[in-house]
């Protein structure tokens, strides 16, 4: 009888361990996900630049701004410079929509439409990333420091991941200068 | 022995009688079940004539965008896209699990409906798929369809073994019959209300997924009101795929319990004011 109950107690640490485990490759998985997110949108902003550049004359400097908080999101080196990077560059990207709107002469332009789709679901498939990276994360440390999990992970280890959390200083609102400018 | 499997299914082994027909007939319905989940996502597909993106489409072209931004908030793979070339707005998804997983939207639906409501819309199929919905109701399937091959033979053994002079519990007969004879129908029941259960669900899944219940909600209040005929080639056997009734039943917005229990779907007017209701409540907001 009671090797039945320690076969029953061994059968069910080896299940939430094993529910443990997985929960952590998913958010390892999760936060390479966003890495793929972040170099698919490096690979397309030349691309939209070069195409709004002819239409958009007097927003060089919108242009030019996001031209160069990509440059340092590539070059970004360590996870904390990384993200400060990426944070500014989707400011810019920010900006330049929101400028685009003054410019009604593109809404007719197939060409730059398509480019929008595609920058704006770029967006969105990184902010989703994220999403699904801290949904992952809450899950995990959930079950890591709820009973009984909590007894599995204390015994073997588990150490609790971090959330995804934008940086403080862009939480304000950024500033958008929408006179044309005649260079 | 010949008459003994003819009448009431049953085999002399040993000493013991064997329910050989039901058996048999539970293994064909349950070889049936394989093969629908196995094969069913590409039958589904193409008795509605589903058809592959258009990649020089924009509306196709955002569709796909949408499909695999839902597919990343869920953590599933992306699974394959199709449209069904029908006015009325609808959509569904199939498939046994996430990682060969089917969606498919009408062209009603992409005329429609905004990026934000297609959006609602692909993340409640992505929530069946997540969900593993198509599983959980093929499992009912095949155990609503052995119950009533059970009750069925059930039935029958009985009939036939009344008249061999044993008087064993017979004040029990009645209630047993009827419980024979009601159980399908129960069980039917109960089928609906899982498939009930699963679209709420669904709904729940999406507006966590999109942290945007209002979207969906404008979705199913525009599906609603389109006054759409019903989706010429959908059936009843692949109805509750949808997201909303393709049959356009009337059961589905008549009030009353009656309705309500026979309806793989739950009226849109109370999902709608589910969604709603999160949204107040700020409940689904991350």
């Amino acid at each position: 009888m009671t090797l039945l109950v320690v076969l029953l107690i061994i059968g069910w640490a080896v299940f939430v361990y094993n529910g443990l485990v997985s929960r952590r490759n998913q958010v390892d998985n999760a936060w390479k996900q966003i890495d793929v997110q972040l170099k698919r949108r490096h690979d397309l902003i030349p691309n939209l630049v070069e195409t709004v550049k002819g239409a958009m004359e007097f927003e060089r400097e919108t242009l030019e701004r996001v031209i160069a908080a990509r440059a340092r999101a590539v070059s970004a080196g360590g996870r904390a410079e990384s993200v400060a990077a990426e944070n500014a560059l989707s400011n810019s990207l920010g900006r330049l929509f929101a400028v685009m709107e003054n410019y009604p002469q593109l809404k007719s332009n197939d060409n730059i439409l398509r480019l929008q789709e595609e920058l704006s679901t770029t967006e969105n498939q990184l902010t989703f990333s994220r999403q699904h990276y801290n949904d992952s994360v809450t899950d995990y440390n959930t079950r890591t420091q709820t009973f009984p999990g909590n007894l599995i992970a204390g015994f073997f280890a588990f150490q609790p991941a971090e959330l995804f959390k934008a940086a403080e200083e862009d939480k304000s609102l950024p500033k958008v200068d929408l006179t044309l400018r005649r260079d | 022995m010949g008459l003994d499997v003819a009448l009431y299914g049953f085999l002399e082994v040993g000493g013991a009688p064997v329910p050989v027909v039901t058996i048999g007939a539970l293994g064909f319905s349950g070889l049936m079940s394989a093969v629908s989940y196995f094969q069913g996502a590409s039958l589904v597909l193409s008795s509605l004539h589903a058809e592959p993106l258009d990649p020089i489409d924009d509306e196709h072209r955002q569709l796909h965008n949408i499909v695999t931004e839902m597919a990343l908030a869920a953590g599933v793979p992306k699974p394959q896209v199709f449209v069904i070339r029908d006015p009325s707005p609808n959509a569904l998804a199939t498939g046994r699990d996430p990682t060969h997983a089917a969606i498919a939207v009408t062209q009603g639906a992409l005329d429609l409906l905004d990026r934000e409501e297609t959006q609602g819309v692909v993340a409640h199929e992505m929530g069946h798929i997540a969900n593993r919905d198509t599983l959980t109701m093929t499992v009912v399937g095949v155990l609503l369809g052995g119950i009533a091959l059970l009750s069925d033979w059930s039935r029958r053994a009985m009939y036939f073994s009344r008249g061999d002079g044993k008087r064993r519990g017979l004040a029990l007969l009645p209630l047993v019959l009827l419980l024979l004879i009601l159980s399908p129908i129960l069980s039917r029941l109960l089928a609906m209300a899982i498939s009930r259960r699963r679209e709420y669900q669904a709904d729940a899944t999406a507006a966590q997924l999109t942290r945007n219940p209002l979207g969906l909600a404008r979705a199913l209040e525009k599906i609603g009101a389109a006054n759409a005929s019903p989706l010429r080639a959908a059936s009843r056997g692949t109805a509750h795929l949808f997201i909303s009734d393709p049959l356009r039943r009337a059961s589905d917005e008549r009030e009353g319990r009656l309705a309500d229990l026979l309806s793989t779907h739950p009226p849109l007017h109370l999902r709608i004011a589910i969604l709603r209701a999160m949204a107040h409540s700020g409940s689904a907001v991350g």
